[in-house]
């Protein structure tokens, strides 16, 4: 049923780039951004929507991979780490940013019950749940080596990176400026040079550990997107 | 940190009576020890007085807060004493108001007063742990007061230790709500309210928190009785209370005087310069007032109050003749404004926006309007913090404005005074901890 | 006796995001420094909005109280 491997391909990369807006949102908060037209309720408000929206679309992303038999990937696998298969550790990473997901979510809801710096500390799990789920995108992705996901990719990386350089520039210069402007663009490079080295190879599916009896598989209909990835 | 002189005891008004915290004083300038205080005092009634008669005297004398906020403490002591459980008592020594000096000498001279207070405290609210708390600084006052503990100890005078304590020195780690954080193992800052430390404060128990002056008041009424204790002073304003007198005056220092008596008779006391015409009233956090307004007045809280005043913990600056009182306000404002303990928006900012207006005034260098903007400033900042220190300041700066409006106005139009354009006034005669003169915050 | 509803801020957890001055511009302004003044009770009409107001603030230093008058 390749629909639902499309439908996990498409709600994945939908949800990136929610996931990519809702972080660039939050981290403009961090900020305090606002103007005329964004005012900052404004802000605050489509940062929240825009998160459950990525919920949503995390969630069809989960549900239809675990109902499509290609892979056989279970429902344990969606949120115990390491349990699959199907190229283990790059869909591990997916689980892992699900996880983390769903504790900023809930805690979020549970926003005026928790303690203040409870709420907060969680919060901060943001910053690894997004570059997790970029390279669980560009590892267990069959489409990474396509031009106009790697330029969507790419974006995604670009808006994250600039909005967090741009916010440590507004903080004064000290060890944490340096720290995070190290870590961001070290992470940018390194996005870049595992892309290289990695999905845009020959090879890489068998080495992301794509099963065997997945690989050179006939039995789904190859499209010009299609099992590409798996193929190679 | 230099040890302070606590000044001489002028002859009392009244004869000897009025010597009552501050009996035997000007015989020794140290400690007197446990057996000398049992000699001045006789013994205090530990474990014989019922809790019932200790606050039923404390209320009856009406005793009132010492450190400044003027609580009746039989009604505190008596609040805490109704709380179920162990409660807990806190002396409050800290005494973080620069031009204050009386709560130093009162434990430098007389710990076991104070001691005897907080045993007595002890027994009334049934608490079953006692602190002391001293500023860190002041090293020299902190042995004199472990000394006093340690006779206590060997006596076994105390049937609840006294655990004495050194906290940071800022000017707000003396509010109550800091101690009790601090004691709870937080920063001596301030706490949003509720609970209040007398329903639960240090551990979650019932709290009561003195000034170390009230507490050795304790120990005298618990002695003498209530009626002994209403002899000095009038009605609403009972005993005797300690004043610390700084400034334009020949005798500069510690003043144990009846409660209710005149500013200009404080003041007179200290012998107040004939040229000096006013007075800052409460410290830091008090008022500025012309004396041919307010001398007449008690030194009571419901006295000054019709001039706008509050006699704080009970301490008086006299502004010398040659000085420009805008220049000493603006110095304190900058000292108040980097004391917050900038937890909250409207104190960080609106104190130092007020520190530079007033400067700018006092230098005779205005930018704009900054009278203009202070009085619009007054009127934001006060009951926007989690505690009073905002809104001592401003009440300070705007007293300053109104007392000092002819020169206010005439530096306004860019004409400083003679004394600002030196620099200040002359340097205190005594030096209190934090001399006026002093440039370090400017 | 009527109970009326009151905002009240906690001054050391505000950090002056204005959030709430955007929601509820009838009884919260900010002053010269971006830190909330409030007004007195919140009329029934503006429940709504208060409510709206103390969910909006990113370090929950806004509440909405019933306190009898």
């Amino acid at each position: 049923m390749t629909e639902l491997w499309y439908t996990t391909r498409a709600t994945g990369v939908v949800a990136l780039v929610l996931l990519t807006t809702t972080v660039a949102l939050g981290v403009a908060g961090t900020a305090r951004f606002s103007t005329r037209q964004l005012p900052g309720v404004v802000r605050a408000g489509l940062h929240r929507n825009l998160s459950l929206l990525t919920v949503a679309f995390v969630a069809m992303h989960v549900v239809s991979t675990v109902l499509d038999p290609y892979a056989g990937i279970g429902i344990i696998s969606a949120v115990v780490p390491f349990s699959s298969a199907y190229r283990p550790l790059w869909l591990s990473l997916g689980t892992i940013s699900l996880d983390m997901l769903a504790a900023l979510v809930v805690s979020s809801v549970l926003r005026s019950r928790l303690p203040y710096q409870a709420w907060r500390g969680v919060h901060w799990l943001a910053y690894a749940c997004w570059p997790v789920a970029l390279w669980h995108g560009l590892g267990t992705g069959t489409d990474s080596r396509l031009p106009w996901l790697l330029m969507l990719d790419g974006l995604c990386v670009l808006v994250v990176g600039a909005a967090v350089l741009w916010r440590l520039r507004l903080a004064g210069p000290g060890a944490v400026r340096a720290a995070g402007t190290t870590v961001t663009a070290v992470f940018m490079l390194a996005t870049i040079a595992f892309v290289a080295a990695g999905p845009l190879q020959s090879g890489w599916a068998r080495r992301a550990g794509t099963p065997a009896s997945l690989l050179h598989t006939a039995a789904r209909p190859a499209t010009s997107a299609g099992r590409a990835g798996d193929q190679s | 940190m230099s040890r302070p002189v606590a000044g001489q005891l002028a002859a009392p008004q009244r004869g000897a009576e009025l010597r009552r915290l501050t009996l035997g004083w000007h015989h020794s300038d140290r400690a007197a020890t446990l057996r000398e205080h049992a000699d001045r005092y006789g013994p205090a009634p530990l474990g014989r007085i019922s809790r019932h008669d200790l606050l039923g005297h404390v209320e009856a004398a009406g005793l009132t807060g010492r450190g400044g906020a003027g609580f009746p403490t039989g009604t505190k002591m008596r609040t805490v004493a109704s709380k179920r459980g162990p409660a807990v008592v806190v002396a409050n020594g800290m005494e973080s108001e620069p031009a204050s000096e009386k709560d130093q000498a009162l434990l430098a001279r007389a710990p076991h007063l104070v001691l005897d207070g907080i045993a007595l405290a002890a027994e009334a609210v049934g608490a079953s742990e006692a602190h002391l708390c001293l500023a860190r600084t002041r090293d020299w006052l902190i042995d004199i007061v472990a000394a006093a503990v340690g006779e206590r100890q060997q006596a076994g005078l105390d049937r609840v230790p006294v655990s004495v304590h050194d906290l940071p020195h800022h000017y707000v780690s003396s509010e109550e709500t800091s101690l009790v954080h601090w004691l709870n193992g937080g920063e001596a800052k301030p706490v949003t309210t509720p609970p209040r430390p007398f329903e639960r404060g240090v551990g979650k128990r019932p709290t009561l928190i003195d000034n170390v002056e009230t507490l050795a008041h304790v120990a005298l009424i618990a002695r003498y009785g209530a009626r002994w204790f209403s002899e000095a002073g009038r009605a609403g304003a009972t005993g005797t209370m300690l004043t610390t007198v700084t400034g334009a005056v020949r005798q500069p220092g510690v003043y144990e005087v009846e409660a209710g008596a005149t500013v200009a008779g404080v003041l007179s006391l200290a012998g107040l310069d004939a040229g000096s015409e006013a007075v800052l009233i409460g410290g830091y956090f008090g008022t500025w007032h012309d004396i041919s307004a307010v001398g007449g007045l008690p030194l009571t809280a419901a006295g000054l109050k019709q001039a706008g005043g509050a006699p704080g913990a009970g301490v008086l600056f006299a502004l010398p003749p040659g000085s420009c009182g805008l220049a000493e306000a603006a110095r304190i404002m900058r000292f108040l404004a980097s004391q917050g303990a900038q937890q909250c928006g409207p104190c960080m900012f609106g104190l130092p926006a007020i520190s530079d207006d007033m400067a700018q005034l006092a230098a005779g260098r205005p930018d704009g309007d900054p009278l203009g903007r202070m009085q619009r400033r007054f009127g934001v900042i006060s009951g926007r913090g989690a505690c009073r220190h905002p809104d001592g300041a401003v009440r300070m700066a705007a007293s300053a404005v109104r007392t000092f409006a002819a020169d206010a106005h005439s530096h306004a139009r860019r004409r400083p005074c003679l004394a600002s354009h030196r620099g200040g006034s002359r340097t205190s005669i005594l030096p209190v901890p934090r001399p006026w003169a002093e440039q370090e915050w400017r | 006796m009527t109970s009326k509803l009151r905002l009240t801020i906690d001054p050391i957890s505000c950090t002056g995001h204005g959030l709430c001055a955007d929601l509820l511009p009838e009884l919260i302004e900010l002053d010269e420094w971006g830190y909330p003044i409030i007004g007195d009770s919140v009329p029934p009409g503006l429940a709504a909005h208060a409510r709206r107001a103390v969910n909006a603030c990113p370090s929950l230093a806004l509440r909405l109280n019933r306190a009898a008058t």
